[in-house]
């Protein structure tokens, strides 16, 4: 899939930019702050319907405006679809899809898909088990729209149980029993959508580890084997194997796993009045060789590591048989020439692929394609 | 800002659910320009809805008397029960003229992050309900959201164990995440003759 056209409104800070993109490699380079990083997140904010730099949407509305507005065609199998968002701080969003107003903004997933690799992604190996659980979820809704609305139900029931957590806990202390007659119904919904949730998470690092190994030994293979797994935090109540490669994990067995783990840990978890078991525990893994990445790997090699986790992530995408955009932000700089170089070659083979860079110089040679200068509010296509 | 009588009319307006500020404006300079009439009727009518509505003692929907007009209809089958969040749900299924029951409004549901437990729903007098009358079925029609889901959970524990009592749950196909009043009459009529015992 490509994206043929890109149009935003008082997105960041565009008060107006218009680009017709190309199959292929499209560049932009310009200056630092000039608002290149700015048009590609729009394309990446159009797939998933968050941004890669920021949590909240209030930073992508152009400073003193109501609204922004992103507006991406898409081309896949030879039809065009026309994404519309109106982004609005403090207010729901609205989509539309070839101008017909969608019930639910998330309701425009799937049709646009993009792996976006960025300076940020140094995150993934290094910040908070948070980064890595996001990443994989975001991954999922990629492959499957649907488990956009499985996270935002685990995320809503998991808020209550807290809530009801906290509250039985007061009563408890406070020698009453409050509403903890109700709990074992959220446990219950709390163990159906985390199976589902943790269930497609396992199938999902399954199949993605080796792509993500093949990915890292692409780009260092000088290095030592990089690796990744899922550690559950219930991992002791279902087989070992679920979560590596030709498994499928059985979401019946999670189910139970994960009611039975929220009944022994009860008291816990009403002295704490956190839910301590569920996805939103877990971690993702990445290993070289027998050692963890987060506080060993040095800086180039914990670079590697995201780049081939967004790598691995474009492969299995691209072997579902739903070719994302390619997007990468600002990402020649930081690399060695043999690492560009590789980079390079996997980007250059991409049905499309969005590249930002501040010094043209950075930009490999492979990556021939059409090039727009950024400056001052402007872009301009580069004829040479 | 306005001066004094206007801008507390708007602000007032503001607070209303679904009235921005650009509404409640509009809406506080159409009255500024309305038939003196218009405005006594909308004043009476804001009056009655504080002081002349009551909660029918049966089911807890909206009522001018002590018992609605529903829980009064000879016609009605009292022996199936619809559980509803709110008044409005029972419009909405009203519309739909799938059903010939009577109703059982809740006041809400499960919320804990809103305070909202059992005790602040009329669970209790839902089950007084069931015990005294020759209710044989109930229909659960809490909304098909996270909150609405629990609750619907939560009544199917609590009416296991009435003997020969059916408890059934509206079909899924209704929209996900949603609000029973935001589906049409059609999804919502099949989704309640659709329905299934659980
Ligand atoms: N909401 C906003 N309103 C107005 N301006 C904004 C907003 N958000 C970001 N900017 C401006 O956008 C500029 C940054 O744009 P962007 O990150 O796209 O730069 P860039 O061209 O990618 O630069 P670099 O080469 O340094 O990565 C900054 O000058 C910033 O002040
Ligand atoms: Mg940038
Ligand atoms: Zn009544």
């Amino acid at each position: 899939m490509r994206v043929s056209h890109l149009q935003v409104s008082d997105f960041r800070s565009w008060e107006h930019a218009d680009l017709e993109l190309e199959p292929g490699a499209n560049v932009l380079v310009g200056r630092n702050g000039q608002g290149k990083t700015n048009l590609v997140e729009a394309v990446g904010y159009a797939a998933t319907l968050g941004s890669h730099r920021v949590a909240t949407d209030l930073p992508l509305i152009r400073h003193g405006c109501p609204r922004a507005i992103v507006r991406v065609a898409v081309v896949h199998d030879g039809r065009e679809l026309t994404i519309e968002l109106e982004i609005t701080s403090g207010k729901a969003n609205r989509a539309r899809v070839n101008r017909a107003p969608m019930p639910r903004t998330r309701d425009v997933l799937g049709i646009l898909r993009t792996v976006l690799f960025a300076p940020e992604d140094l995150a993934l190996v290094r910040g908070d088990p948070g980064e890595r659980r996001r990443f994989l979820d975001e991954l999922l809704v990629l492959r499957a729209p649907r488990y956009a609305g499985v996270r935002a139900d685990y995320d809503r029931v998991l808020r209550q149980r807290n809530a009801l957590l906290k509250s039985s806990g007061h009563a408890r202390r406070a020698g009453s029993r409050g509403d903890i007659g109700t709990l074992d119904v959220w446990d219950g919904h709390l163990a159906r959508h985390g199976a589902e949730l943790l269930g497609a998470r396992l199938d999902l690092v399954a199949d993605l580890g080796d792509h993500v190994t093949a990915g890292y030994a692409g780009v260092a293979p000088e290095s030592r084997p990089a690796h990744i797994g899922y550690r559950s935090s219930i991992a002791d109540s279902f087989p070992a194997e679920y979560g590596t490669p030709g498994t499928r994990a059985d979401r019946e067995v999670l189910h139970d796993a994960l009611l039975a783990a929220m009944v022994a840990g009860r008291d816990a978890e009403l002295e704490r009045g956190v839910s301590l078991v569920g996805p939103h525990r877990d971690e993702l893994e990445l290993t070289l060789a027998d050692l963890p990445a987060k506080g060993y790997a040095s800086h180039g090699e914990s670079w590697s590591f995201a780049l081939a986790l967004r790598l691995g992530s474009y492969e299995l995408l691209r072997a579902d048989g739903n070719e994302p955009v390619l997007v990468l932000d600002d990402v020649f700089a930081e690399l060695d020439r043999r690492r560009r170089r590789r980079l390079a070659e996997v980007a250059a083979a991409a049905e499309q692929v969005l590249v930002t860079a501040a010094v043209e110089e950075d930009v490999p040679d492979e990556l021939v394609g059409a090039r727009f200068m950024v400056a001052e509010g402007k872009v301009a296509r580069h004829h040479e | 800002m306005y001066e004094g009588p206007v801008q507390d009319l708007i602000d007032e307006l503001g607070r209303l659910p679904g009235v921005g500020p650009k509404s409640a404006q509009r809406i506080a300079f159409h009255l500024l320009g309305a038939d003196p009439a218009d405005i006594a009727r909308l004043q009476q009518a804001l009056q009655k809805v504080k002081e002349g509505v009551v909660f029918c003692d049966v089911c807890g929907n909206v009522s001018e008397e002590a018992t609605c007009r529903i829980c009064r209809d000879a016609r009605r089958d009292p022996g199936s029960v619809c559980v509803v969040e709110e008044p409005k749900d029972v419009l909405a299924i009203e519309r739909t003229r799938e059903f010939k029951g009577r109703y059982h409004v809740l006041g809400g549901a499960l919320d804990p992050l809103s305070g909202i437990g059992p005790d602040q729903l009329r669970v209790r007098e839902l089950l007084a309900r069931i015990s005294d009358q020759e209710v044989t079925e109930v229909i659960l029609a809490t909304d098909p959201n996270t909150e609405g889901e629990a609750t619907a959970t939560y009544l199917v524990r609590m009416l296991r164990d009435f003997p020969g009592l059916t408890v059934t749950r509206l079909a899924s196909g209704l929209p996900m995440g949603g609000d029973l009043e935001f589906a049409d009459e059609l999804t919502l009529g099949r989704a309640l003759s659709g329905r299934r015992t659980v």
